[in-house]
């Protein structure tokens, strides 16, 4: 047994590299890292750093210029600004740390729960989760602070009460999203309690977003309390920055720089955790890291260049489509990578040819490539490409766009994901007709009534006035067909166009497919990894394979005498004609074999 | 000697009803199936998007509601199973998921990934390792596998990880929820190949969902056909795939092209010569 896909160690990416090592390659992330570590350092180790007593009064440092022996001077009271400093690190993020514990404690088990078990269990939690964010947070800790004789930890707690709100919903959220992932199912079938696939699955899940969500907490935290102690809630003996802000408040106007201190402290603070957070967010929203300026810059893609492959049976005169040695070339961080590799390929008006070939053949991206529809790190180089005969591999960017819904139609393969929810069809089928043709409205309506009738919807005027989610997948793909020729292109390209449909419902949409070419003398230019599709549907085939066009030619010929083994291996794979399993197992017994009952 | 249902069979499936709620409507996604499973045997399930044949899969596995019907495993009535009981079919019967992406927890090592069921009941690690090491070599997966995330795989590597993972416990029936139809076609054949080799080996039944009936002709011994909530079909995998007796199955034979420009042409002329003359046919 062969599986082409197997094995793969050492090659494509490196192994997963782990989120603490990418966090490390990230200069501000380890900037803020280290600003915050140093903070924590500090206010840990204020006994030790500090100078002088936090507390001791000395009458000839009031108000004192910084100077060798007090380096931030001294506030109104005759302390050490500095030392006050330190023990006021010591306080704040002790604060921040217990309402963050607090916050988690309280809101991640709540969200979790909420999110895999659904039902009861999440109304009451999210009950009480939108109850907690709708009480004033201020006069709960007042009435807090008056209650408890301004307890600074009691106040804290309550703080990261309110915090808990937010960890409750992004919990909530990631739990809902992994409930539906098979992997869970899979556990619970395996025999897992629901406590373990909890503790297993959904913790691994949430650990990431808490994280994030407790820099961000930590800084708002950090605000609330510098604030309460600011209004001169909490105690008096241990030094805060709030109090020391409060102080320099009153003498802000003759003595700025006792103001400044604790003021730049909270700030640094709070941007050097806003900063670790949006660095975690961004490692893991975005798998991939951004290609490096200095490889943005690198003019010529630095891969090894083959000959071109494909055949080319067609005049450029009378080519609805003809690619000459296209070469498309992804920038990754580990380098730049070709998926096309010099492709040839060429169709006239009224043939239909397949590209056909398994995934990462480059068959998608060889099309996209042609109507310029590649992502942004995707890079295209070809000897020409041409469009009904005209070159279009220089025009350009929004002149090949506008080749799009004129000369050229394009049907995507997932109707659903291609239609926008947000309106109705009638609005996305008439838009580019009154847009791009300058149809009136009525005009559009008419035509695009016309158009659905032809692409056998009965009932055209219920289909414009429905949303996407109201048809089904068969409907969405029948309109998006509907637009695609709804402008007479020349040239109508499909990429994988019933993959995403049942059997029954693709016969019908090539059906419509080999209708519309014969009737409008389209080019048809189908991608698909399905033998049955090009046999039904196709005049040509380019069969490809990592990039290249390993054959091409008349699909009679093709599949009656591939040139190519790997041809023959993707139509013996076609499992239309396979020997049933009673054969298999006759085969078996017959080699002396038995089968296990 | 083909492997065909003994006397008793392991799976019973009689007259099951499944719905769906969503607010105040009631779908009904199985309206009163039947089948039965044997020992040792593949049992196909085909159907387009819609027809039940997943829920079915589901309501074996305990993960959808049953209205009304009876499963039975092995003699015991298993239908409405939950908790400690539900958990101890673990043992016995396991799935494998389509999505070879989403079946594998992506913040686990292969190695958690299979040992996960192994721990779960109780057995100690040292067992467990080396049980994941032979399943690993069962699904023709290097030793070395277990150290390494589901990312570094491709989508045929990941799906033997989920049958090595479904294969740990030993289970005597396997739900296979369309294991096959998110592969590339090679990788596909070299899938069904392993899924066959390993029941000649171990002798585990197969409930196959599918909405090929090519991967089915390969894998199965017997069919059933499903539409919009009903078994219309039950037979021998030869008759089912080759000559079908409900027009639905002929219709769903016909649709499906087959790799042969001449053949495929005749086949589409038959499925034409099938539509009805307004809009497609009702079966």
């Amino acid at each position: 047994m062969t599986d082409p896909s197997y094995p793969a160690p050492g090659g494509g990416a490196p192994a997963q590299q782990r989120l603490w090592s990418r966090f490390l390659r990230r200069p501000l992330g380890v900037t803020a890292l280290a600003v915050f570590l140093l903070i924590v350092l500090a206010g840990l180790f204020a006994p030790l750093l500090a100078p002088y007593d936090p507390n001791l009064v000395d009458f000839s440092l009031t108000q004192a210029p910084p100077s060798a022996e007090h380096l931030m001077g001294g506030d109104s009271a005759g302390r050490d600004i500095f030392s006050r400093l330190l023990y006021g690190a010591r306080t704040t993020v002790y604060g921040a740390a217990v309402a963050c514990l607090v916050g988690v404690l309280l809101g991640v088990p709540a969200g979790v729960a909420a999110g895999y078990f659904g039902g009861l269990t999440d109304r009451i939690c999210s009950s009480i989760s939108d109850g907690v964010q709708s009480v004033p947070g201020m006069i709960v800790l007042l009435i807090v602070a008056a209650g408890t004789g301004a307890d600074f930890t009691v106040l804290m707690m309550t703080v990261g009460a309110f915090m808990a709100p937010g960890y409750y919903r992004i919990s909530r959220s990631r739990a809902l999203a992994v409930r539906k992932e098979p992997y869970v199912d899979a556990a619970r079938v395996a025999g897992l309690t629901h406590t373990r696939v909890l503790h297993a699955h959904m913790v691994r899940a949430v650990q990431a977003p808490v994280v994030i969500q407790s820099a961000l907490t930590a800084g708002v935290a950090m605000g609330m309390q510098t604030g309460l102690q600011f209004l001169g809630i909490g105690t008096a003996s241990t030094p805060d920055w709030g109090q020391m802000m409060n102080d320099g408040f009153r003498t802000m106007g003759t003595h700025p720089l006792i103001l400044l201190w604790p003021s730049a402290a909270l700030g640094l603070t709070i941007a050097a955790l806003a900063f670790m957070g949006s660095t975690l967010a961004d490692l893991i929203s975005v798998r991939t890291e951004p290609v490096s300026r200095r490889r943005k810059r690198a003019v010529a893609p630095d891969v090894e260049v083959v000959p071109a492959t494909g055949r080319l049976e067609h005049p450029v005169e009378d080519s609805a489509l003809r690619i000459e040695n296209l070469r498309v070339t992804y920038r990754t961080p580990h380098g730049d990578k070709q998926v096309v590799r010099g492709v040839c390929l060429d169709v006239s008006p009224g043939e239909v040819l397949g590209i056909v070939g398994e995934s990462g053949s480059g068959k998608s991206q060889t099309v996209f490539s042609a109507l310029d529809l590649l992502p942004a790190e995707g890079h295209t180089s070809a000897d020409g490409i041409w469009i009904g005969g005209e070159p279009v591999g220089d025009l350009p960017r929004a002149k090949r766009h506008a080749l799009l819904g004129t000369r050229v139609g394009y049907v995507p393969q997932e109707p659903m994901s291609n239609l926008d929810p947000c309106y109705t069809i009638g609005h996305q089928l008439t838009e580019p007709l009154r847009s791009v043709h300058r149809l009136t409205r009525t005009q559009a309506g008419e035509r695009a009534r016309s158009i659905l009738r032809r692409v056998g919807i009965d009932d055209p005027d219920r289909v414009l006035a429905s949303y996407p989610h109201q048809v089904s997948g068969g409907m969405a793909q029948r309109v998006l067909i509907a637009g695609a020729v709804a402008g007479k292109p020349q040239l109508l390209v499909a990429d994988e166009p019933t993959t995403a449909l049942d059997v029954t419902v693709q016969a019908e949409v090539l059906e419509l497919l080999r209708e519309l070419q014969e009737e409008y003398g389209m080019a048809l230019v189908i991608v698909t990894h399905n033998f049955g599709v090009v046999a039904d549907i196709c005049d040509r085939v380019a069969v490809m394979r990592h990039g290249r066009v390993v054959e091409t030619g008349a699909v009679e010929e093709i599949f009656a005498k591939p040139a190519d083994p790997y041809t023959a291996e993707l139509i013996r794979a076609s499992l239309d004609d396979t020997e049933s399993r009673d054969d298999l197992d006759a085969a078996w017994n017959k080699a002396g074999r038995t089968v296990r009952t | 000697m083909t492997a065909k249902t003994n006397d008793a069979p392991l799976l019973d499936v009689a007259d099951l009803v499944v719905d769906y709620r969503r607010g105040r409507h009631t779908f009904r996604a199985l309206k009163g199936v039947s089948m039965t499973i044997g020992t040792g045997e593949c049992v196909g399930l085909v159907g387009e998007s819609g027809s039940g044949k997943s829920t079915l899969g589901k309501a074996i596995l305990g993960l959808a509601d049953v209205t009304s019907g009876t499963i039975r495993f092995d003699g015991q009535d298993i239908t409405h199973l939950k908790g400690a009981a539900r958990r101890s079919l673990a043992a016995d019967l396991q799935v494998v998921f389509q999505d070879p992406y989403g079946s594998l927890d992506p913040t686990m090592t292969v190695g958690q990934i299979l040992a996960e069921p192994l721990t779960a009941s109780g057995v100690g690690k040292a067992a467990a390792r080396a049980t994941v090491v032979e399943m690993l070599d069962h699904v023709r997966l290097p030793a070395d596998t277990v150290t390494r995330y589901p990312s570094e795989f491709s989508g045929g590597q990941r799906q033997r990880i989920a049958i090595a993972r479904a294969l740990v416990r030993r289970p005597r029936l396997i739900v296979c929820d369309e294991p096959v139809s998110a592969l590339d076609l090679t990788t596909q054949a070299a899938v069904i190949d392993l899924f066959i080799d390993i029941q000649r080996e171990t002798g585990v039944s197969y409930l196959f969902v599918s909405h090929d009936l090519g991967v089915v002709r390969r894998i199965c011994h017997r069919v059933s056909v499903m539409y919009q909530g009903e078994c219309v079909e039950t037979g021998p995998n030869e008759r089912v795939t080759r000559d079908p007796e409900h027009p639905y199955t002929r219709r769903l034979l016909l649709a499906s092209p087959v790799a042969d420009p001449a053949r495929q042409a005749e086949r589409r002329r038959s499925r034409l010569g099938l539509r009805s003359p307004s809009g497609p046919p009702v079966p």
